[in-house]
């Protein structure tokens, strides 16, 4: 019987460095890294005769100038005096801020809409295709321009807000109403809502960069010291239910335990809403929330839940009918199936997509160039760059900074998933 | 007397209760099966209701010709009465042109259109490979659309003459032996390049002459020293015909024979035919790249993989919008001092990389689908590498990827409208834009968005249906 054990003893050739799988990979490596070195080595090159040729130099010295432009939305304070690396924060404040808004946003009427598209009933689950199709087969920028083209110009001026005493003496109503118990006003320059204050606030200390408002650091601590100590108590709950077979009642600890502190300390820091007014020929007072910022809003929300609606209705249907017929066939009603069989495993399947469908959001806030919305690529890769000329420097930077923003969405996301996905033996 | 009572026939089975059968049945168990499911009903009526009664009007006093905003309105109040809205469909009539080939000059329209005629001539045979009864009616199709646009758009008789001869010769080609069709799809990209842009004959045929050079040096060399050697050899002395011979041999040819067309610069193109050229561009070619970068992301060799996976990453992780602003502002300094290509050629370069990182993941992701048993086997067979992606591995990571593959695609049509960013005129923002900025419009912005959103619907909807059609002519498990 033949064996195919030799491995050939004769000397080493040359043209064994091609025909030889020991060596091959060897060749090709060794080969795809010095065209790769050339090429950077050319494109290096290349950047630095550029550079010459142009007289300039690359350093970002230019971040600590002053910037000269104003910036509409701001989240932390900003004047034209402050330096192009604040407007480059202020921007990136801006990008994120709509990036959370849009991902629960979109999350939340994604999986309604996925949810109902499988329902049975027949002409909800109809509506619900054409909302997925509609938005899904159609660029994003058209709903971005389309929902800003809508908002600036189909709302009223602010005067129509105005009842005059003409318009009071004959028993009629202004052209235009606010929303909300007159708390909302939408006109063709912006949305008015109103902005929370506080009468007995704790101030804010200034660290330099930036200042902490300590009155939001107290809220947010409140809030997470209830939960925190809401989870305690649901967990001491499921070890005496585990331990002695009967569940000690919760609901009302609960409910004291997650909204009392937070009411007291709105109490004790004298919270108010203030709400917009019309005076004069504008809204004064409460916040207004420019509609670059709601349309670029809605248009992700609305674009990406379609994404998401697919998504959520896919992993639900990968569960296999068997898991739904054990549940019925163990007694527990659709709506405990639902929460303790269906969603436990779908999410598995949902959450790996559901991440890129957030990277995908994020990314996408970029478009609001179109509306002229100053997010990190309006303020550094847009005026800061006309301005200084550097282009090279402003692109470098944006795109590092995206792509550390799209590294830690998916590492902390790839973290949460790990946490839910079935321990594999 | 007996007093037994037997049936002795059947009776007739009784028809089911009036609850239980046809319409009645059919709502009962679909809109009003549950409290919840009326609730549901009675909403979605309402959405539907609220829906039709704001719209309908609306595009029932739509108007089909006329000058301006103000006119149609006048039109709308007199047909309609006082008040009443209606669709001003007349501004896109009026745009029309530069809606579907942005500001090329009108007399050239025919070319844009028989390169698009043509496009589907050149798909046929890779999208029915095999199918004689629809690949002849799709070339039927396109003969049936080509004689009527171009007869429309007032071609000039010698063009006309010619794009009828070639037209029949493919049909008659498409009869004869379809196989020999995918020759036209290779000449495509060559013919589609000099129709659109226009300019000397040679220099696309100088170029293709390229890729025979890179064959003859390969058929040549390969008996003296091996196919893989030949083929870097052909690839060395294709690289050095682009760079050295092409244009000086191109001049030449052009100079003994002068054979050109009128050529048109890159900012005259716009509207659908900018979106079409870097949708189609750029799905062409990304899908080879994304194939070999999801290969060498899933490849043993250390340095290969981490290139792939740098590419990769970087590219997903940053907007597509920082890319083509890489592609206008950037690549002056990345190439050497002087050297000035064409806008398009640059977006689209940038574009077809894009999408194949994307593409990249998503067939990374079908490969890793396959059973361990596959490449076991394919190993078994002594298939080589090569052998064995394309034989066993690929049709089958591909084909568990096409859904994915093809909604990559549809969101690189999509994404073709964020090329407005850089000075380009797509047809959503960069020709409404200026629809909308035309004194006699000023005001519009329902018709021209629902017009272009419509197309896209139009199209992305279309690939995603192929899609479906593919994924089940492919099935071939019988789970």
């Amino acid at each position: 019987m033949a064996m195919a054990t030799d491995v050939p003893k004769d000397g080493f050739r040359l043209s064994m460095l091609v025909y030889d799988t020991r060596y091959r990979s060897y060749t090709i490596q060794i080969v795809v890294l010095v065209l790769f070195a050339l090429a950077v080595a050319w494109l290096l090159n290349n950047t630095v005769q550029n550079l010459e040729a142009r007289g300039k130099e690359f350093n970002f010295g230019f971040l600590w100038q002053r910037a000269g432009y104003d910036i509409g939305q701001q989240l932390i304070p900003y004047s034209n005096d402050d330096t192009h690396f604040r407007a480059l924060l202020v921007g990136l404040l801006n990008t994120l801020v709509v990036a959370f808004f849009g991902c629960i946003f979109a999350t939340v009427l994604g999986v309604i809409i996925g949810v109902l598209r499988l329902s049975k009933n027949w002409l909800v689950g109809r509506l619900m295709t054409v909302y997925v199709e509609a938005f899904r087969n159609v660029p994003l920028l058209l709903w971005i321009l389309l929902s800003y083209v809508i908002l600036s110009e189909t709302t009223p001026n602010p005067k129509d807000f105005r009842l005059t005493d003409e318009m009071a003496a004959a028993g009629e109503a202004p052209a235009a109403s606010m929303m909300f118990w007159d708390s909302v006003a939408v006109t063709n320059r912006g949305t008015n809502i109103p902005s929370p204050l506080f009468e007995r606030g704790l101030g804010s200390v200034d660290l330099g960069l930036f200042t902490v408002n300590l009155t939001l650091l107290a809220v947010i601590a409140v809030i997470a010291g209830s939960v925190w100590f809401n989870r305690r108590l649901l967990s001491g709950a499921r070890a005496r239910q585990e331990s002695t077979g009967d569940r000690p009642v919760t609901w009302w600890k609960s409910l004291l335990i997650l909204f009392a502190p937070i009411t007291l300390l709105l109490l004790a820091m004298g919270f108010h809403l203030e709400v917009p007014t019309l005076q004069g020929f504008n809204f004064k007072g409460g916040i207004l929330v420019a509609h670059s910022f709601t349309a670029l809003l809605i248009a992700l929300t609305l674009y990406t839940a379609a994404f998401i609606a697919e998504i959520v209705r896919a992993g639900i249907q990968a569960i296999s009918r068997g898991q739904s017929e054990a549940a019925f066939a163990l007694g527990l009603r659709p709506g405990r199936t639902m929460n303790l069989v269906i969603l436990p495993q779908a999410l598995r399947v949902i959450i790996p997509p559901l991440i890129s469908q957030y990277l995908n959001l994020t990314k996408n806030t970029s478009l609001g160039i179109a509306v002229s919305y100053l997010d990190l690529r309006g303020t550094l890769g847009g005026i800061t760059l006309n301005q200084t000329g550097r282009e090279l420097e402003c692109m470098l930077l944006m795109m590092l900074i995206y792509l550390s923003i799209s590294l830690s969405i998916s590492a902390v996301m790839n973290m949460y998933n790990n946490s839910v996905q079935l321990k594999a033996r | 007397m007996d007093k037994h009572f037997a049936r002795s026939e059947m009776l007739p089975p009784l028809p089911p209760p009036l609850t239980e059968r046809g319409v009645v049945k059919w709502l009962r168990e679909n809109l009003f099966s549950t409290p919840f499911n009326i609730a549901l009903t009675l909403f979605g009526i309402l959405v539907l209701w609220w829906l039709v009664s704001t719209s309908l009007p609306w595009w029932l006093n739509s108007v089909w010709v006329a000058d301006s905003l103000g006119q149609c309105r006048d039109i709308v109040a007199a047909n309609a009465g006082e008040g009443a809205t209606g669709a001003c469909w007349a501004s896109i009539h009026v745009w029309w042109g530069a809606f579907i080939f942005g500001f090329y000059p009108p007399e050239e329209w025919w070319r844009p259109i028989l390169a698009f005629g043509l496009l589907f001539a050149a798909l046929a045979p890779v999208l029915f490979a095999g199918q004689k009864r629809n690949l002849t009616l799709l070339l039927g199709v396109v003969a049936a659309f080509l004689l009527v646009t171009l007869w429309l758009a007032g071609t000039p008789t010698l063009a006309f003459l010619l794009a009828v001869a070639l037209i029949a010769g493919l049909v008659g080609l498409a009869q004869v032996a379809p196989g020999r069709l995918l020759w036209f799809t290779l000449v495509y990209p060559a013919l589609c390049f000099w129709l659109l842009w226009g300019g000397s004959i040679w220099s696309p045929l100088v170029a293709m002459a390229g890729f025979a050079v890179l064959y003859a040096v390969f058929r040549a060399a390969s008996p003296l020293i091996g196919l893989s050697p030949a083929a870097g050899a052909g690839f060395v002395a294709a690289v050095l015909w682009w760079l050295y011979l092409d244009a000086p041999v191109a001049a030449a040819l052009q100079s003994v024979l002068p054979l050109a067309i009128e050529a048109i610069n890159s900012d005259q193109f716009g509207g659908f035919l900018l979106a079409t050229v870097i949708g189609v561009t750029g799905i062409s070619f990304s899908l080879p790249i994304g194939i070999l970068l999801a290969l060498g992301r899933q490849s043993d060799m250390l340095i290969v993989k981490t290139l792939s996976v740098g590419f990769i990453e970087f590219v997903r992780g940053v907007p597509l919008i920082t890319l083509l602003f890489t592609a206008s502002l950037l690549l002056q300094y990345f190439l050497p001092p002087g050297t000035n290509f064409d806008i398009i050629l640059r977006v689209i370069i940038l574009v077809t990389f894009f999408a194949a990182a994307y593409l990249a993941e998503v067939i990374r992701g079908g490969l890793a689908a396959l059973p361990r048993g596959q490449y076991e086997a394919a190993d078994a067979l002594g298939l080589d590498y090569w052998r064995a992606q394309r034989l066993i591995i690929l049709p089958q990571a591909l084909k568990i990827s096409i859904p994915a593959i093809v909604s990559t695609f549809i969101g690189l049509f999509k994404d073709t409208t964020l090329v407005s960013f850089v000075g380009l005129m797509d047809p959503l923002r960069g020709v409404t834009t200026i629809l909308r900025a035309d004194i006699n419009w000023k005001g519009i912005y329902w018709e021209p968005y629902i017009f272009v959103g419509f197309i896209f619907f139009l199209i992305c909807f279309g690939m995603s249906r192929y899609s479906m059609y593919l994924e089940k002519k492919l099935k071939t498990d019988h789970r």
